[in-house]
């Protein structure tokens, strides 16, 4: 068994259009050192999952791609992030305008205590739109489109927080909708959620990986098989194999891999 | 040596720390009492709405006082308080920051007074007034502020500052619209209960702005002196002579009235507010 990692030539390249790229990624939390030279390329229009046992970096990793560590005090990222071929970490990079590109939704449902509505036009609001009918049209279509509009069309001005936690994580993904992302970065969504609102979220991303390029963390092996095309496995900070997700659970190069997804660790 | 037993110690040691306790009770329970029942007897409608022989001009001058203090501490407090919890990173400048803090807390009342005296008064020839007063008490509870103010800030999850930079918003955005209307009551409560302190002082507003008889017993701008309940209960306790002893506890029940009034008003926000959110 090979096992020099993701960098070897022997890593299935993602078959047509490359949305976002690492290259030689390392990141660091002051002295201790969460990712050792990641490299991968995501598909775009496509469903990526990250998967690996607990604080082996897949969380860190997808926190690279849209710079929500900078928030980190002593975080520091050395390598490359390309987005569309653009390298996110150069000087001039203007973060908020990244992040509005890749939006992101957290492991737990974080809804703002504010109305549905407000929650929803919070991004469109912060982006300058203004004008009321706009807004309502741009709330409506995210509502739609993470399939939570017909629960609370009656209840749009009710606080978000009464909302079911299912129902505020699909809140959460109507809200980065609004800002019309190119990537959606979701941080183990389901994990908070029991196993039916877990369903409409998966169903969820099927749909949405029409029109988004959506890079998924997630603990669940079974999850990450349901639904993603290209599966990366971490491991203690390095991404040991990348490739087809039938791939992966079926034929794994790497032992360490044939190990993780059978379960025999993490 | 054993002379009790564990058990016996036990009795024992809960009966030292009982009365521990119960001696704190002691001294606000008889402040209390006797305030209230010879204060009581001299309190009269009279006495709030006079001015000659009455209070009305201290109570007055210090609510006016406790506005404008409240009115300059409050942007400044919170103002550094969002500095130091939201935008500063650790570092040197960020340590000296906290250590003046820390540092101007422990600095005693009167030496206030005299700064508030030579810098307010004279330097800056406020003349002895109420914005000179009310400076003097914004610096004295301005670290109550900042501390109080961070802590709210402290309050509110990481996780919806997380959820806005997620949507592209600056930190200036996620300050405004998400981290300050959720702190904000936290910081109003901070901010009541610190000027409370501030309402009963005497030494920073001895020098600075407050006078016993003024002919114009009523500030028409924030440059005119004024009367002050603590200044006034200060002069009847050392130097008048004649004034009736309940008098005097009426005047301190007066204070105290105000300052209980205005905790309580904090309280109730607070506990409004805990009513509303469920984070």
């Amino acid at each position: 068994m090979e096992s020099s990692g993701a960098n070897s030539d022997s890593v299935i390249r993602s078959e047509g259009e490359v949305k976002v790229e690492a290259r030689g990624l390392d990141l660091f939390y002051g002295e201790f050192q969460a990712l050792r030279g990641v490299s991968v390329a995501v598909a775009a229009r496509r469903i990526t999952a990250l998967i690996g046992p607990s604080g082996c970096g897949k969380s860190s990793f997808l926190r690279c791609l849209n710079r929500m560590n900078d928030l980190i005090d002593g975080a520091r990222v050395e390598g490359d992030v390309l987005l569309d071929g653009e390298r996110i970490y150069d000087q001039g990079t203007d973060v908020a305008a990244l992040r509005k590109r890749v939006g992101m939704v957290f492991q737990t449902p974080n809804p703002f205590p504010m109305s549905v509505y407000d929650n929803v036009a919070y991004g469109p609001r912060l982006h300058g739109c203004r004008g009321r009918a706009e807004l309502d049209e741009t709330v409506e279509k995210s509502l739609r489109g993470a399939a939570l509009w017909d629960e609370v069309r009656d209840g749009l001005r009710k606080s978000a927080l009464d909302l079911s936690g299912g129902q505020q994580q699909r809140l959460s993904i109507a809200r980065v909708l609004a800002v019309e992302p190119e990537v959606l970065l979701m941080d183990e969504p389901c994990s908070a959620l029991d196993p039916t609102a877990t369903f409409r979220i998966e169903e969820l991303m099927l749909e949405l990986k029409e029109r988004y390029t959506i890079v998924i963390v997630t603990h669940n092996m079974y999850q990450a098989s349901r639904v993603s095309e290209y599966t990366g496995v971490f491991l203690m900070g390095e991404l040991i194999e990348y490739g087809q997700t039938t791939q992966i659970f079926e034929m794994p190069r790497d032992q360490r891999t044939d190990d993780y997804v059978r379960g025999r660790f993490g | 040596m054993r002379v009790f037993g564990p058990k016996g110690t036990q009795t024992v040691a809960f009966a030292a720390l009982w009365a521990a306790a119960a001696m704190v009770l002691v001294p606000v329970v008889g402040i209390l009492v006797v305030m209230f029942v010879r204060g009581g007897r001299a309190v009269s409608w009279e006495l709030l709405s006079t001015v000659e022989g009455g209070l009305l001009a201290d109570i007055v001058g210090t609510i006016a006082l406790v506005a404008l203090t409240a009115a300059i501490a409050a942007p400044v407090g919170i103002g550094a308080a969002v500095y130091l919890s939201e935008y500063a990173r650790r570092g040197p400048v960020v340590r000296v920051i906290r250590l003046a803090i820390v540092n101007l807390a422990g600095v005693p009342s009167v030496v206030y007074g005299l700064f508030g005296l030579a810098v307010f008064v004279m330097l800056m020839k406020f003349g002895r007034c109420l914005l000179a007063g009310a400076c003097t008490l914004a610096l004295l509870v301005l670290p109550l502020v900042i501390t109080a103010s961070e802590e709210a800030l402290r309050q509110v999850p990481e996780r919806l500052r997380e959820a806005s930079f997620g949507l592209g918003a600056t930190r200036w955005q996620t300050v405004r619209r998400v981290v300050l209307p959720n702190a904000l009551p936290g910081m109003i409560t901070g901010l009541i209960l610190s000027i409370g302190r501030a309402a009963g002082e005497t030494a920073p507003i001895l020098f600075t702005a407050a006078f016993i008889a003024l002919t114009k017993p009523f500030p028409s701008s924030v440059f005119d002196p004024i009367q002050a309940l603590p200044f006034k209960l200060f002069y009847m306790a050392t130097e008048a002579h004649g004034v009736a002893e309940d008098v005097k506890w009426a005047t301190a029940a007066v204070l105290v009235g105000l300052v209980v009034a205005m905790n309580l008003t904090a309280v109730v926000i607070r506990a409004r507010l805990r009513g509303a959110r469920r984070w």
